[in-house]
Order: C-alpha cells, then structure tokens, then sequence
C-alpha cells in the first residue's frame, strides 16, 4: 500500500474513495474479476465450487503454477521469457521420481534437485546474458532439450509412481493440528489470528513510516476500512480451510516463495536492479548495475522454481508421467500478465502475480467441474488472457 | 522578400556556376514557419527560399533548427503541426507526411542512412516502389534500371551486392540513386559528410554539382564551413530557431569566417554564473594515448586521444555532433557499447585504472551524466527517490535490506539542494519537465560522491532558467574540488563555463586551449578541420 501514485486531489472521503479507484484501477479490476469468477462457478456448479474442499483442492492445483508464475514475473520484468520451464519442471520431477524409486531419502532428494534446477538454470540465463542468444530461441530449444530427457528418463517405466508419504504430502497433505479431533482445525484459525495481527502491525507502521516524509497517506477511516476488508479476506480464507483439513502443505510452500521474493523486490539491491533493467537496462548497466550477472542470477532462481514446480506437480499426481509438463510455461505466463506485469517490462508485483495464477486455475477447475470439455477451455483461457492484457496496455497508455 | 537584380558581370567563373540556377524562379518558398515543441520554440518565423536548380547550403549550430525545418518540409511534421506555409512548385503544399512530400519530389537524406542492410542494392534503390510486370515484381527490368541509377551516380558497384557490404560513402551514393529513381526534383542532405573522409566528400560534393547540370535541386545541411564555401549557391544561416540571413554566392565569394560570424555572432549575455576558480596543479584524471574501434561501424573511432583534468577544473570538450566526444565517454566510463580499446591508458591522481564495466568505473570515483536522459539515463517509469538512488545504492543497504528511510532522506536532500521542482519525491520521473529529470540524473551522480563528473550535453532541450541552475550547480561542485568534463555542442557554453577546452574532430583532439584565450571562431575553425587520411 506504499507506492499510491498521486493524481488529482478531490475533497472529502467520497472524493479520497474515488481517487484511490482511479489509481489503482487495475488492480481492483483483478480483484473483481476473480470474485466475478468465483461466483460464476459457484452458482453454475451448485456451490461445489466454493466448498472448502473444492477451494483446498484448488490451492493444491495452483501450488506449481503459482511458483513458476512468480519466477516467470522476474523474467518478465526485465523483457526475457522462458518457455522451457513445463519441461524442465516435468523433468526434474520425473529425475525425483526415480531418484526416490532407488531409494534416495526426500531430504535428500528435495535439495539435489533443487540445484539441479539452479544448475540448468545457469546454463540458459549464461546463454541469454553473455552469449546473447535471445531468451525465447534459448528457452524454445530448453523446451526440445528437456523435453527430450524426460522422454529418458522416463523411457524404461513409463509412469513412473512415487511410493514416499513425505513426498506426496508436499501437494496433497495439510499441516498438523496441535489438537486433533471433530470440527474445525484449530491451528489453521490461530496462523489464521496471527497473520491478521502481522498485517496489521506491518501497515500501521508503514503508514507511519510515510507520515514521517510527509508523503500523502489515506485519510484514517479508509486506512480502518481497507485493515477490515483485508482481515475479512485472510479470517475468510482460513475459515474456509479450517473447515476442511486445515491449511495444505502447498499454501505454506507457496507462502514462503512468494514471503521471499516479495522481500527481495521490494527491499533488497536485487530487486533495484531488477526493475531498473527491466524498466530501462541501458540506464542501469550506464548506473553501475551489473545487468549480466542479475540477468544469470535471475534465470537461475526461474529454473529453480521451475524445479520446486516440478515437485510440487509430481507430489501432486503422486507420479511423475513422460506427458507431464504440456503448456506449463503457458499458464505461467498468462498468470503474471493477468497479474499485472507490464508487457513491456520494468513493472510487476509477484503479490498480484498470486491472483493471477488463482484466476488461471480456477477457469481450469471450475471448467472442469462443469464438465467443460478441454478444448473450450483453452479458449476461454486465452480470451480472457488476451482482455486482460489488452485493458492492461489501454489503462498504462492513459497514464 | 525582395527579388534579386539581375547585375551585370564579365567574370566568367560566376557566369559559369549561374549556369542552371535561374534567378527569379523559386522552387520552394517556406514562409514563417514556427514550431514549437512543449516549453521550446524550436523554430521561430523562419523564411527559406530556393531557386529551382540551386545548390542550398543551410548551416547553423546544433539546435539551431535545420534538422527540424526540413522535417516540417517533408511532413515529418505534418500539415497543422507547425504554423506559417510552404509553397512548392507555385502551389501552397499541405504535407501530411513523407509520402505526400515523396509524391512531390521532395527526397530527405538523413545520417543515419535508412537502407536495409542485407537487401541488394536493386532491392533497396526500388524499395517501396517496385517495378511492376502485371502483379509481379519485373526483377530483370529493376537490375536494368537499377544499373542506370548507378551509372547516374557514378558509382561503380554490381547491383546485386548488398548494401551492407559497402563502405558508408558508397550506401550514401545508393540512398541518392533510390531518390533519383523516383524522379526527384528537390534533394535535401542532411549532414552527408559527416562520415566521409576527404575523397569520399569530393566524390559526393563533384556529383552533386553534375545533378545540379542535370536539374536536380540541392539543399544540404552541413556543419563543414569549407564545404560550403566550395559548393553553395545560396548559404542560409539559421540560429536559436531564426533565420539570420540568406547570402547569394553566385554574386561574390563569401569567405568562411563571416558565415562562422553568423553562425555563433549572439552577444554573450551574462547566463554563465561567475565562480572562484581555485585549480590545484594536481591532475585528477587523464587519458593518455586512448584509441578505440568500433566493431559495428567497423573503423577505428577515437584516435590517439590525450586528455587531461585538473582537480577543480572544467574542461570543456567541443566538436561538432558526432566527432565522438560521446563515444570518448562511454569508452571511458566501462565502455558499456563494447567497442574494442585497441590502445591507451586512464589515470585517476597518477595511478592508472582499469574499468571493466561500468560498475568499476563508478568505485573508481567517475560519474557520467549522459547526454540521452531519457534513452539511457533515468528509468522514467520509476519515481525520483529510485533515480536517485540508483548508482549509489550500496551506501544505503544494511546488510541484505535497503533502508528506506535513507532513501527517502537522501532523495529529498538532493530534491532540496538541487531544487527540483516536484511535489514528492514519489513522483514518477518520466512526468518531470526536462530541466528536472537533468537534476535527477545528477543528482543520481552526486549521489555517488564522484572525484571526476562527466557531463554529456548537460543543457539540451532545458530552458534557460534550468540552464543556470545547472551551472551554478557546476561551479559549486568545482569549488568543492570535484573535477568536470563537459561535452557540449553549444560552443558558448563551453566557452562561458570552462577553464580549458579540447576540441574533438573526427575522432582526434584538434585543439587544446585555455578558454580566456579561445574565440569562437578558432574553435569552430579547429571542430570542422578534416583529418587527412581517416577513413
């Protein structure tokens, strides 16, 4: 809530109310769309899709996606692309997969592939920072390559099952209850009550913060409102869970990436350079930023992600199949551009880039559970891909 | 305007190069054209005539409004974007783009050449206006035309070579072959010589004189004043967006120093703040011997440069636009183009430097201020505090985190010691006025604490009251020992803000003075010499 651009003053709390609409039309837009679409498939699947085991199951589903959406958002940000990251993500799950059947312990396992990721990682971000290779001709032949060795991997089995409990908790297990027993999950409601209180001690002192400078502020009763609103939203979402099995491994996971790269966005030199390649990379090489080795590191962290995705999927399915991995890079894409990274780079908030991806995921899953058939969907996604997008370039265009 | 008299003469030279330009008939009347851009006029009630089949010399200093009074001509700047009227060909011309004035024949040759470099020389000489045999390209008959246009431009080349394969002498001669073939009546260079060396600008000024025979009529925009002298017909001189006076040289030979007086004769008015000028003996920074080569424009780019700055001194570097005073810096500050240093050395207080990229160059105390602010100085969709911070980043992170608060502090301390007008420094910095977003990107500098500032054209395109701000900025900076290399292409600015001067032509120093003892005409004189023998 720091960066408030500051247009027109209008008077009174009507006119405050108005001008913080203006200004963040875009992300309010994001925000009703996904509620418009919750409430679609709600009332068209009878409230099935908004029963708390369908909204766990959907978390669960959008784990992989969302991480691989918040890597792709910093590789947007400074104007590249990665298409290989569904089969990098397909392969190194696929490698896990075997690496369990013979027999390597999850934590070990888990790391090794992890860096597995960074490694193939390095390779690309090398290929598209020294050597020059444009991203999409050397993500594009990524897709072939990995492609390819999943195929390898996965040649001799086939599907290949994956036996360890741990493992498969990652995307289908919840977290713990300290007092197990009938009714709601009471660990849920207090991480629930402590993240209300995380929130608000964080805004009121950034709102402080920014008194200090003087900087413009919104005025006390809609800085109340909008704690209400988001408290209503985070005790929303964990009732819901508390009602089923509490919070799933998944939102944990993707709470802690998207805790840590938020951080390193917003306050760290990292994420400086970050946007100041991406919103003009001649500028910031000519400022001292190292616009290779930030290009690298990035593809790096992409890949690395794109790892944990591949986890994520393969605990998911419980399997690691030689088809996984189709269209990934798709979806990742689409959820950062419907979260707001900007086309054209320098502009992007891995915090919306999590909306994206809910929006992308629930189409898939509330299309499934009206039993649309899938090439519909594919449409449907693309159509409301291409609006978001569009009302994206129109409204930065006015600015 | 008053028509000529027709006057007597027995000297058969000037009789000889009237031949063609017929006294009365004017091809091209511009009446009163003023443009403006947001917050400049860069063009004030300028008239320019041209006779039909003259050669048009139109000279002036940079900003001076050539580039843009040509661009109103050929609709550039479409009909309504500029006030005041053409008239061409007798009739009065509502340009509404280049294709309008194209259809006219009215041909711009710019600088930067627009041919596609791996097309044929055919190809390109017919781009746009394909030779047709029913709905098919006639291939045959456009090489067949396409050796005419050659042969007319007296350029000896197959016509199926591409055009990157030519030298830039040759890709200026196909871009005249391509207007000739569309039937050109009025050609206009803009700065054709630029990159050419001396047997190359014969070769060009020799065939403009034989199109001339042919009908063709000429204006070329040109900063070399001996070129002028040898070819023009008329000289237009404009200055700050007015036209100061059109001389006829068909009637008497017009010596170089007058049109240099006419170029620069504006009385320095006291917009140069007075200073203390306190300059220690002890050299801050020097290049010695520094020559680079330019693996895109494959020539060697700067040679054998030698430069020197004192501690609390302002060297001035001047030369014409692309004399490769900017080229000088980047190579300096990282060289972040890439070019190839083929020799020299840097020096910061006598112990020599390296700079592998710009990163070194900054810890190494050097602050380069481009001269393109928007293109590659600020991130304009980030807000002040950002921009300030930027070079300087490392000062302001504890640990892993920027500190915020700092950033905020910081920011305002330059927004208040450097006015720049804004009502927070939250302000995104591409809705800055110009003058302001030229204090941020210095303030981003000084936000480095630099030993040595390099400033590329710190004053283009801001108004005068920012301009003194900036040298008032300058000179305090200077006061407190910092040294400053200034690159200007406004030779009075220079000469109102510099201790010393280099002046820079063709990628050589051709001059080094001390500016009490520099005139404007000795440094135009050294900026527009020719080197010998550089390709």
């Amino acid at each position: 809530m720091s960066n408030k651009k500051t247009t027109g003053e209008a008077p009174g709390l009507g006119g405050e109310v108005l001008a913080l609409i203006r200004n963040n039309m875009r992300d309010y837009v994001m925000y009703i769309a996904l509620v418009v679409i919750f409430l679609f498939f709600g009332i068209e699947t009878k409230w099935l899709f908004l029963s708390p085991r369908n909204l766990s199951d959907l978390i669960n589903q959008t784990g992989y996606v969302a991480v691989l959406a918040i890597g792709m958002t910093l590789i947007l940000i400074i104007r590249h692309i990665d298409l290989s990251v569904g089969f990098v993500a397909s392969f190194l799950g696929a490698v896990a997969a075997r690496m369990m059947t013979a027999g390597v312990p999850v934590y070990i396992v888990i790391p090794a592939i992890l860096v597995m990721g960074a490694l193939i990682g390095l390779y690309q971000g090398t290929l598209v920072s020294r050597v020059h290779v444009p991203a999409f001709v050397t993500t594009l032949a990524g897709m072939f390559i990995f492609r390819g060795l999943l195929n390898m991997v996965t040649v001799s089995t086939g599907t290949i099952i994956v036996k360890d409990e741990t493992f498969k908790a990652l995307s289908n297990g919840f977290i713990p209850d300290f007092m197990p027993g009938e009714g709601i999950h009471k660990l849920t409601m207090v991480i629930g009550i402590l993240l209300v209180v995380l929130m608000v001690v964080s805004q009121i002192n950034s709102r402080k913060q920014l008194q200090r400078y003087q900087f413009k502020v919104n005025s006390a009763p809609i800085f109340v409102a909008q704690l209400i609103f988001f408290a209503a939203i985070i005790m929303g979402i964990m009732l819901v869970l508390a009602n089923y099995k509490g919070i799933p491994w998944t939102a944990v996971i993707v709470g802690v990436v998207l805790s840590i790269y938020n951080f390193l966005l917003n306050k760290t030199r990292f994420g400086r350079s970050i946007y100041g390649i991406g919103g003009n990379p001649e500028a910031a090489e000519l400022s001292g930023i190292n616009v290779q080795r930030v290009t690298l590191i990035t593809f790096a962290s992409m890949s690395m992600l794109a790892a944990l995705g591949g986890i994520l999927y393969t605990s998911r399915l419980s399997s690691a199949s030689p088809q996984a991995g189709v269209g990934f890079e798709l979806d990742a894409i689409a959820s950062s551009f419907i979260g707001g990274v900007s086309v054209s780079g320098g502009i992007g908030k891995v915090t919306n880039t999590i909306i994206g991806a809910l929006v992308i995921m629930s189409l898939t899953n509330g299309m499934n559970l009206m039993g649309v058939d899938v090439s519909y969907q594919y449409v449907v996604k693309g159509v409301i891909f291409i609006i978001a997008v569009a009302f994206d370039v129109t409204s930065r265009r006015k600015h | 305007m008053q028509i000529r008299v027709c006057y007597i003469t027995f000297n058969i030279r000037k009789l000889h190069r009237k031949r063609g330009v017929k006294v009365d008939d004017i091809l091209l009347e511009m009446r009163e054209i003023t443009k403006q851009f947001p917050g400049v006029k860069a063009l004030d009630r300028v008239n320019f005539k041209v006779r039909r089949g003259e050669i048009h010399c139109l000279v002036g200093e940079n900003g001076a409004g050539k580039s843009t009074l040509m661009k109103v001509l050929s609709g550039v700047y479409p009909f309504g974007d500029y006030e005041g009227d053409i008239v061409y060909e007798g009739r009065e011309q509502h340009f509404r783009g280049i294709a309008d004035s194209e259809a006219a024949g009215i041909a711009i040759i710019y600088q930067e050449l627009a041919l596609i470099p791996e097309l044929s020389i055919y190809e390109n000489i017919f781009f746009g206006h394909e030779i047709m045999k029913g709905r098919t390209i006639d291939w045959n008959q456009t090489i067949v035309r396409a050796r005419e246009m050659l042969n007319r431009v007296q350029l000896d080349a197959n016509p199926t070579v591409k055009v990157k394969d030519l030298g830039v002498g040759n890709q200026q001669l196909v871009e005249i072959a391509k207007a000739l073939s569309k039937n050109v009546k009025l050609l206009i260079l803009d700065e054709p010589t630029a990159a050419l060396n001396e047997d190359g600008s014969q070769n060009l000024l020799n065939l403009l004189r034989q199109l001339k025979k042919e009908g063709i009529t000429c204006i070329m925009i040109t900063h070399k004043i001996k070129e002028v002298v040898a070819i023009a017909d008329t000289i237009t001189v404009l200055r700050d967006g007015k036209t100061i006076i059109s001389m006829d040289a068909t009637e008497r030979r017009i010596p170089e120093h007058e049109i240099i007086r006419h170029m620069v004769g504006r009385e320095i008015e006291n917009i140069y703040p007075k200073r203390e000028r306190a300059i220690s003996d002890e050299v801050a920074f020097e290049v010695r011997n520094w020559s680079v080569f330019d693996p895109v424009r494959g020539r060697e780019i700067l040679h054998d440069v030698n430069l020197k700055v004192r501690k609390g001194e302002i060297v001035g570097l001047a030369g014409l636009l692309g004399a490769g005073r900017t080229e000088l810096a980047m190579s300096i500050f990282g060289n972040m183009p890439g070019y190839r240093i083929t020799s020299g050395e840097l020096f910061i207080s006598g112990k020599p430097v390296r700079f592998n990229r710009t990163a070194d160059a900054v810890k190494a105390g050097l602050a380069y201020v481009t001269e393109d602010r928007k293109g590659n100085g600020l991130v304009l969709i980030q807000d002040i505090k950002y921009n300030i911070t930027i070079a300087g980043i490392d000062k302001l992170v504890n640990g892993l985190t920027v500190n915020s608060n700092e950033e905020v502090r910081v920011a305002n301390q330059y927004k208040e010691s450097l006015n720049i007008k804004t009502p927070s420094v939250q302000q995104l910095v591409g809705n800055l006025s110009g003058g302001n977003q030229q204090k941020t990107s210095i303030a981003k500098w000084l936000f480095t604490q630099p030993r040595i500032l390099i400033l590329d054209e710190p004053t283009r395109g801001i108004d005068v009251g920012a301009k003194y701000e900036i040298y008032t900025i300058m000179n305090s900076l200077v006061e407190q020992g910092m040294s400053i290399i200034m690159i200007s292409s406004e030779l009075l600015e220079i000469l109102g803000m510099s201790d010393r001067l280099y002046v820079v032509s063709e990628g050589s120093i051709t001059g080094e003075m001390k500016t009490s003892e520099a005139t404007e005409q000795s440094v135009m004189a050294m900026a527009t010499k020719t080197q010998e023998g550089i390709a």
